[in-house]
């Protein structure tokens, strides 16, 4: 009798092992702008170091909200035996109110309606075993963050089926491809339960677009299925266009049918940069999955210690103001740095205006039109350039070339030493492999007309993503 | 198309309707010494609040540890961005030592074979992942938790088969019980992956003993099976004998290793009841298989220990000189609480399962039953909720298979609580007997052989109500 379930066991190194190796690489040669300044550079974690200036100061004006007191009495027992999984009250309110300052209070949330996970990661799963079957679909737009594969389908079953959108007209999401990925589905017999989006996007670092709101809304209303937003970037927002929740779309749809089947996915993780501390949240219109979600929770609660310590902090409406403001502002300008850094390395990017990352365009300096050219790219940049970024096909792009290229997670130095090996790589590669040629004639290309020299026949050929080996250790500290 | 998954909408307020009465009338009318001296005093919580005056001194003369700080630098940044589902070493290692602590270092732990995650009912359930497919079985002896028909079965699609276990030898596990479970499995299709025990028992409060550890483990040879020991109540264990883990007995056996049994033994922990902390969700698996391991290091994503808690432990576990005396006096303490609560049921003529651990009594109440049924038991818990206002836990709900028995807790109030909830239950004794006469009594009093099993073998997924993590 086979001893341990499948899910134990289906845990191969698979296809991308080496993925596996470049992540080997970084951890046995990691960058330090001292003790190793040679070393691999990580841009490849979704991290939001800039502001933790700001939360310190405050945490040391507070040591109270630390230190399980309120009002200079200690709270330490009521702390410790906390754990109802409706969550701590305070916690809850100042979480609604601060995604509401997030979206500008163009929207309001009843934290009744909040389900408090531990972290997204858990938020995402729980949703999925509340909305879907095992062996039922979700259809998810490409490129997108690989860690769904794991959090959406290993123990639930659910299929992840994506929806492909294309460097065409800059990743957006259309009505043919949402309808296209619905065939598609059906003709495996995939029954489809939902859409899932990230707004902001993830790897694209974009806001989703009014129509694509629009568009997403019509399509789940016509299929009678569910919509799950991922707004965990909605607070790293830098520039316009603004943040459109898609909470703000439904003011006015408030109690039709499908504004029950609208739910957001939030977490503290990227925003405020404390992953560690697994603050995620489910926000739903729907008292039946708020009840079941709430349960499941069970299986994930944050810690009361930190709940209280969070219910302190955002509380402090001075503090949200300024840190949300202050963030944003240094996401913006190191933004600003990576792009620019890579404008005098002849590489762009795609246009974006949140998140911690930029989608970078380094089609020019692939052999081929292939992934497996991708690869070989990717491995040049880890070996060679000594910087870990996450290659386009592991977040299931349809076109090779593409990479996720983080910019909040290293020091100002640090990044522009980044930059400047990029620039000389790209340099050497141009004068010694005759690239050249195909660079120039990239660019003409590109400036003639907006059609792109990247023909669709690169588009991956299975529908439904098997479930990817999870081939690093590093799982769930990278890439998101 | 139905729009939710059958695990959401399965919620239904089932069997157990009156269970949930009983916590919405504590909650209606909760006791309060001063506020509300006639309110319903909650005795079905199993909580440590006995030693919470200890923890405090150590926080503060610690506030380090609480303001995320190192030698007086703070490692804020640090632990912000720490998710490494490898989890905290220093915390780890903390771990390991202070569980062979509580197994007087007879046996010794690997910090590499721990996988931490938020409090054991994740564990529990990711172990069911680990080692199970959807409509395979775990046999657990009765009576036990009742969150294990959520945490072990919701998600996971696996069944749990009861281990029948009696009053007529003090609810042992004995091996042929255990392979009468196996036959019923059998007879169901059921694929039993394992055995899934509390030890200490939740809800009898004792320690297994060799003789039963013996049987499962060669019980778990025989069948190729997994033991799952879920060792959260070892710190609580006050009075002899004394707490002998899974581990332990198998190192006694010396089992041969060509039976490849320490890959299929699993140790499952908690700070929620040692150190009274349920709220910051920390919770363990240990196990010798490194597939397990691997597997449920991955699967903890889904519930990491905050970084925040993480450090705060470490810090105090690695307090040796407070770690002994936490535990010495915390057992002080609860055998002191036990001593008060079965001494106070004795003086009311109710005696209870001899026990050395846990924050619970396991009382025998059939002799106040009106008929040795569960109906009956049903009549009386309501009368204990609504008459004497106690919230206790009857049997039933732990799938017990003989009427009549409830757990108690003893450690979730203050002394002068638990005295007012005794004499409430002195004079309920008193006027029952003298209402059902002296006669019925004795002969209800004596000792039953036969067994009341519930109608169904292998128990549905269990509605529960709105309290259950706080149910242990």
């Amino acid at each position: 009798m086979k001893p341990l379930s499948r899910k134990a066991t289906c845990n191969t190194h698979g296809q991308d092992s080496s993925y596996f190796l470049g992540w080997q690489k970084y951890e046995n040669n990691p960058f330090d702008e001292v003790r190793n300044p040679n070393g691999i550079i990580q841009m490849g974690l979704a991290e939001n170091q800039l502001s933790f200036d700001i939360l310190e100061s405050w945490l040391d004006m507070n040591p109270d909200a630390a230190g399980f007191k309120r009002d200079g009495n200690s709270i330490f027992r009521e702390l410790a035996l906390f754990q109802d999984y409706h969550g701590l009250p305070a916690c809850k309110k100042a979480l609604v109110e601060f995604m509401a300052e997030i979206r500008g209070n163009k929207v309001t949330f009843d934290p009744s309606r909040l389900v408090l996970t531990a972290g997204s990661t858990s938020a995402n799963e729980t949703l999925m075993f509340c909305l879907a079957e095992a062996g039922e679909a979700f259809l998810l737009p490409t490129p997108y963050y690989p860690g769904f594969d794991r959090d959406l389908k290993w123990r639930t079953g659910v299929e992840i089926v994506p929806i492909h959108c294309t460097s065409s007209n800059g990743f957006r999401i259309t009505a043919s491809a949402l309808e296209e990925a619905y065939q598609g589905a059906r003709k495996r017999n995939l029954r489809v339960k939902g859409v899932l989006v990230t707004n902001p996007s993830n790897p694209l670092g974009t806001t989703l677009s009014l129509s694509e709101l629009n568009l997403l809304l019509d399509f789940i209303t016509a299929k009678d299925i569910h919509l799950i937003s991922d707004e965990i970037y909605s607070g790293t927002v830098f520039s316009s266009p603004g943040f459109v929740s898609v909470m703000e779309v439904l003011n006015g749809y408030e109690n039709t049918e499908v504004w029950n089947r609208v739910h957001i996915v939030y977490s503290l993780s990227k925003d405020l940069g404390l992953p560690g501390f697994r603050i995620g949240a489910i926000y739903s219109n729907d008292e039946m999955v708020v009840a079941a979600a709430t349960k499941m929770s069970s299986f994930g609660l944050v810690s009361s210690q930190t709940q209280y310590l969070l219910s302190a902090l955002l509380s402090d409406k001075n503090f949200t103001k300024k840190y949300l403001f202050e963030n944003q502002e240094r996401l913006k300008q190191r933004h600003k740095m990576l792009v620019m850094g890579l404008q005098k390395a002849r590489i762009s990017c795609l246009k974006s205006n949140a998140g911690l990352f930029c989608w970078v365009d380094m089609r020019p300096l692939l052999h081929s039109n292939t992934f497996e050219s991708e690869m070989e790219l990717w491995k040049k940049i880890v070996y060679d350039v000594r910087l870990n970024i996450s290659p386009g096909s592991s977040c299931h792009c349809t076109e090779p070339g593409w990479f996720r290229v983080c910019f909040a997670n290293m020091s100002e130095a640090t990044l522009n030493l980044a930059m400047q090996r990029l620039k000389k790589f790209v340099v050497d590669s141009t004068t010694n492999n005759s690239n050249n040629r195909s660079l120039d004639h990239y660019y003409s290309a590109k400036n003639s007309k907006k059609k792109s020299l990247i023909p669709k026949w690169s588009l991956i050929p299975k529908w439904v993503f098997r479930l990817s080996s999870r081939d690093r250790d590093r799982e769930s500290s990278d890439e998101r | 198309m139905k729009m939710l998954s059958r695990k959401a909408s399965c919620d239904s307020h089932g069997q157990d309707s009156s269970y949930f009465l009983g916590w919405q009338e504590y909650e209606k009318n909760p006791y309060h010494e001063v506020q509300n001296p006639n309110g319903i005093i909650q005795m079905g919580l199993a909580e440590n609040q006995l030693s919470f005056d200890l923890l405090e001194s150590w926080l503060a003369s610690n506030t380090d540890a609480l303001g995320l700080k190192r030698n007086g630098r703070s490692v804020f940044r640090e632990l912000a961005l720490f998710q490494d589902y490898h989890g905290f070493p220093a915390f780890k290692n903390e771990l390991v030592e202070f569980m062979a602590k509580l197994r007087g270092y007879k046996v010794a732990f690997d910090p590499n074979k721990l996988v931490l995650m938020a409090g054991s009912t994740s564990a529990n359930e990711i172990l069911m992942f680990c080692l199970a497919e959807p409509g395979e079985a775990f046999l657990l002896p009765t009576p036990y938790y009742p969150g294990f028909d959520r945490d072990l079965k919701w998600r996971t699609g696996v069944e749990i088969v009861p281990i029948h276990c009696s009053s007529s030898n003090d609810f042992r596990i004995t091996a042929c019980a255990l392979e009468e479970a196996y036959q019923r499995a059998q007879k169901l299709n059921l694929k039993v992956k394992g055995v899934l025990v509390t030890n200490p028992s939740n809800p009898l409060g004792s320690t297994l003993n060799r003789d039963e550890l013996n049987h499962l483990i060669d019980f778990a040879i025989k069948k190729e099976v997994h033991i799952i020991s879920d060792e959260i109540y070892s710190g609580t264990v006050f009075d002899s004998p004394s707490f002998i883990s899974i581990t332990e007995a198998v190192m006694e056996k010396h089992v041969d290793h060509e039976t490849d049994l320490l890959g299929r033994i699993h140790i499952v922990y908690s700070l929620s009841k040692d150190l009274g902390l349920p709220g910051f969700r920390v919770g363990m698996i240990y196990s010798n298989n490194e597939t397990v391991v691997a597997a449920a290091t991955k699967m903890s994503s889904f519930g990491l220990v905050s970084s925040q808690t993480q450090f705060l432990l470490s810090n105090m576990l690695s307090d040796k000189k407070f770690t002994s005396k936490y535990i010495k006096e915390n057992q002080r303490r609860l055998k002191k609480r036990k001593d008060m609560l079965v001494s106070g049921l004795r003086s009311a003529g109710i005696g209870c399962a001899k026990s050395n651990a846990g924050l619970f009594c396991w009382v025998d109440m059939r002799y106040l039953l009106r008929s040795d049924t569960f109906e009956a038991e049903k009549e009386l818990w309501k009368r204990i909720l609504f008459e004497v206002g106690l919230n206790i836990s009857p049997g039933s709900s732990c799938h017990c298979s003989e009427p009549g028995w409830f757990r108690v807790c003893f450690a979730n109030m203050s002394q002068e609580t638990l005295k007012v909830a005794i004499r409430r239950i002195e004079v309920f004794a008193e006027s029952s007997s003298s209402a059902s006469g002296r006669e019925n009594l004795s002969h209800q009093r004596s000792v039953r052989n036969s067994r009341r099993s519930l109608s169904k073998w292998v128990f549905p997924i269990s509605s529960y109500n709105d309290h259950e993590p706080a149910d242990r």
